[in-house]
């Protein structure tokens, strides 16, 4: 499975998606860029927290496109998704073992670390690996109100995508509009 | 101790004004970290309805109240000054990156009266630290303070700006 395979399954969700910056963000804006998307530029490590942050202010799903270099940056943040575990967020983690934006050095996953036993252990029920496109589709189906972390295991090859033309600040104010839009539909349905 | 109902402490007067302004000011969500400066206002922000989040480690706490900022809220963080080093990078390049507003709320570690030798080269450098960040602080010494953090918490969020607080250990030794 490659990693923007997993991206695209990704965007076809219903939901507001945080990508991870370098490749991650860069594919999703190359394949299918939306106001619902927020593309991180800088802070490596953190896009599961700003995805937790989001799911717990406002009611729509929230997806999280993170990476194996990145979430190793920041274990902390499994304990504490899982401590508040928000029944709106889902955290995949595309795991090519490799940090796949600086030149794919390795990272620990590629030697004996395990992310998945890993997410398990910080307390977390719903914690699945997947290897294929179609377990990713039926698992992103089967679970829509659980606090949910994919371990997304893919290969290391990335496609040619351009650099993201948008400034920081229209990245947030689109995305922003976009949520207050999407709260609203919540609140009249 | 002087608790009027039993089994429960009366919370520190200075404890109580803090939550006071977090409340007026639609403070949410609250993410921490414990302090022993801290710990009376910690268990008082529980004892509101205020959203509170305790995080693992500062910089994910940044992260959160990025998300949460997205999502049209006012997030602030709650810390030991020495915390403050474990956030530069996260408040450089997504905080102030996408001009989103944070307020850092910090206890003053290594002052006068300090037992742990570790947390007074920190405590000495953060003030300069921000000062290189263009992050706006004030000091928080005693209760006539307080009017004035009500007011750069505003200015915080009404300008999408980072800001920090300072608390001193002077609060908490004043009298009840």
């Amino acid at each position: 499975m490659r990693r923007s395979e997993v991206i695209n399954e990704v965007a076809h969700c219903d939901g507001l998606i945080v990508a991870n910056l370098g490749f991650p963000s860069r594919e999703l804006y190359a394949r299918q860029d939306s106001e619902r998307n927020f593309y991180m530029l800088g802070s490596m490590g953190l896009a599961s927290s700003i995805g937790m942050g989001i799911a717990c202010s406002q009611n729509k799903r929230v997806f999280v496109i993170d990476g194996d270099g990145s979430v190793l940056m920041n274990l902390g943040s499994l304990a504490t998704v899982t401590r508040y575990a928000p029944s709106n967020y889902c955290l995949v983690i595309v795991d090519n073992k490799a940090y796949g934006s600086t030149g794919n050095q390795p990272t620990c996953t590629a030697g004996k670390a395990d992310l998945f036993k890993i997410a398990k252990a910080a307390g977390n029920h719903t914690v699945r690996r997947v290897k294929t496109i179609a377990a990713l589709r039926r698992t992103l189906q089967l679970f829509s109100q659980t606090c949910l972390i994919i371990i997304a295991e893919t290969d290391s090859k990335a496609d040619e995508v351009p650099v993201i033309p948008l400034t920081p600040v229209d990245i947030k104010v689109r995305f922003m509009r976009e949520v207050k839009s999407r709260s609203k539909k919540t609140v009249n349905r | 101790m002087t608790g009027k109902r039993s089994g429960s402490r009366q919370p520190h007067q200075a404890d109580s004004a803090i939550v006071r302004v977090l409340l007026k000011e639609g403070i949410a969500p609250v993410l921490s970290l414990p302090c022993n400066m801290l710990a009376g206002l910690l268990r008082e922000i529980d004892r509101h309805p205020l959203q509170h989040i305790k995080v693992c480690r500062e910089e994910e706490g940044v992260g959160i109240a990025a998300g949460a900022a997205l999502a049209g809220k006012k997030p602030l963080l709650l810390m030991q000054n020495s915390g403050l080093g474990n956030t530069l990078n996260a408040l450089m390049s997504l905080t102030r990156l996408y001009q989103l507003p944070l307020f850092l709320l910090m206890s003053h570690r290594g002052g006068p009266g300090e037992k742990i030798s570790a947390q007074i080269p920190m405590g000495e450098a953060a003030p300069r630290i921000l000062e290189t960040l263009g992050i706006k602080y004030i000091y928080i010494r005693s209760a006539h303070d307080f009017t004035i953090l009500a007011r750069l918490v505003k200015q915080t969020y009404n300008n999408s700006l980072i800001s920090a607080a300072f608390l001193s250990r002077r609060l908490w030794d004043a009298a009840k």
